[in-house]
């Protein structure tokens, strides 16, 4: 199964880095639908389990994919679903990189640049809901969920801190049974 | 906080390539070795405080346009910027290096509470404050775009090619390659007609 099975994370998240514009936060939903409704590797619980997981470490929101190849194929996983998510994308960075050094001033450059920030922004925003529906479970979470999107929009001190509010919110939440478990 | 604050000193250059110092192959690791372990929650405003305030490699300005090219290109827009900042600096090794560093800790840390989760996944509290952060994080991502929105302060036609995607992807689970594919030509396209008019 090892061969196979490392041939198809490539395959995937190679995939998925060429068109994931907006990070791994846009294309969480796709991630998703790959993961666990076209290959079955897992459901939705193990998937949620791991976004967690991958959230509560600090990084790229990206390492999910590696957390992904880890949970399915160990080490070599981890490395083969790395490399495919980042290879694509950081070849397109790089030819990116030379080619804005050199055509900078271009109209078409600033048009482009200009048409593609709307759609990013629709996609991070998709993302946010979708993560939503992985993620929350009840009122409790909803709740979190919403009172950590407020805390990014209103203050401007470190999300961290409502990151921590809302872990900890729902430890009492468990202990008053008012959190629904999985 | 003073991290709204810039300094003085970097105005001498303004966003003129003199302005950037070099920067060496191990300042580029261990600055982006750094990153990747405070990046809690979306790395972007750590890589801000170390590249720009404490390394002070480029100014806000030049930061801001690499973060925003970033953006646009796939991939996590913070990579995409490691992978610029690399390479203005020390070309192919520097994009190396900065990607190896951005990457090694988080991996390391990521699978080391994987394992550790396996072992403790049936304590409850343990359960719980998982779910917790998750949902946290997912309020990180909405509100993140909200506030991009909020600044981007984006026309009202952009509205409208924004809410299009976040329908199809984010509430009718269209799969996302056929969607960016037809959203971003069209896109581009109203925002040539748009800036003629």
């Amino acid at each position: 199964m090892s061969f196979a099975m490392l041939f198809r994370i490539a395959h995937v998240f190679a995939i998925l880095s060429l068109v994931s514009i907006g990070g791994a936060n846009a294309v969480l939903p796709e991630i998703r639908r790959q993961v666990v409704e076209i290959q079955g590797w897992m459901n939705d619980a193990s998937f949620a389990d791991l976004f967690a997981i991958s959230h509560a470490a600090p990084g790229p929101n990206i390492i999910m994919v590696s957390l992904i190849g880890w949970q399915l194929a160990g080490l070599a996983g981890l490395m083969v679903a790395t490399l495919a998510i980042m290879i694509p994308s950081c070849s397109l960075a790089f030819i990116a990189s030379r080619a804005i050094a050199r055509w900078s001033d271009r109209r078409w450059l600033q048009l482009g640049k200009e048409g593609i920030v709307p759609v990013a922004l629709g996609l991070i925003l998709a993302s946010g809901v979708a993560m939503m529906r992985t993620a929350d479970r009840d009122g409790v979470t909803i709740g979190i969920s919403l009172f950590t999107a407020a805390f990014v929009v209103l203050s401007k001190r470190n999300p961290l801190w409502a990151l921590a509010a809302g872990t900890c919110a729902s430890v009492i939440a468990l202990h008053f049974g008012a959190l629904k478990m999985g | 906080m003073g991290g709204t604050m810039t300094d003085s000193e970097d105005t001498a250059g303004d966003e003129s390539e003199v302005a950037s110092r070099a920067v060496s192959k191990s300042e580029l690791f261990f600055g982006f070795l750094k990153i990747g372990l405070l990046g809690f929650g979306g790395i972007a405003p750590w890589a801000r405080r170390v590249i720009v305030e404490e390394r002070q490699w480029v100014t806000d300005k030049e930061f801001a346009a690499i973060l925003g090219v970033g953006q646009i290109l796939p991939g996590p827009h913070t990579m995409n910027a490691a992978v610029m900042l690399g390479d203005r600096f020390q070309g192919v090794t520097g994009v190396l290096l900065c990607l190896v560093g951005q990457m090694v800790m988080p991996l390391v840390i990521v699978t080391s509470l994987a394992v550790v989760y396996q072992r403790f996944a049936s304590i409850p509290e343990v359960r719980a404050a998982l779910i917790g952060a998750a949902a946290g994080a997912a309020g990180l991502v909405l509100g993140t775009a909200l506030k991009m929105t909020q600044k981007i302060k984006p026309s009202r036609l952009a509205l409208v090619v924004a809410a299009i995607p976040f329908v199809a992807i984010g509430l009718l689970d269209w799969p996302l390659v056929p969607v960016v594919v037809t959203m971003v030509p069209l896109s581009v396209a109203l925002a040539a007609v748009e800036r003629r008019a």
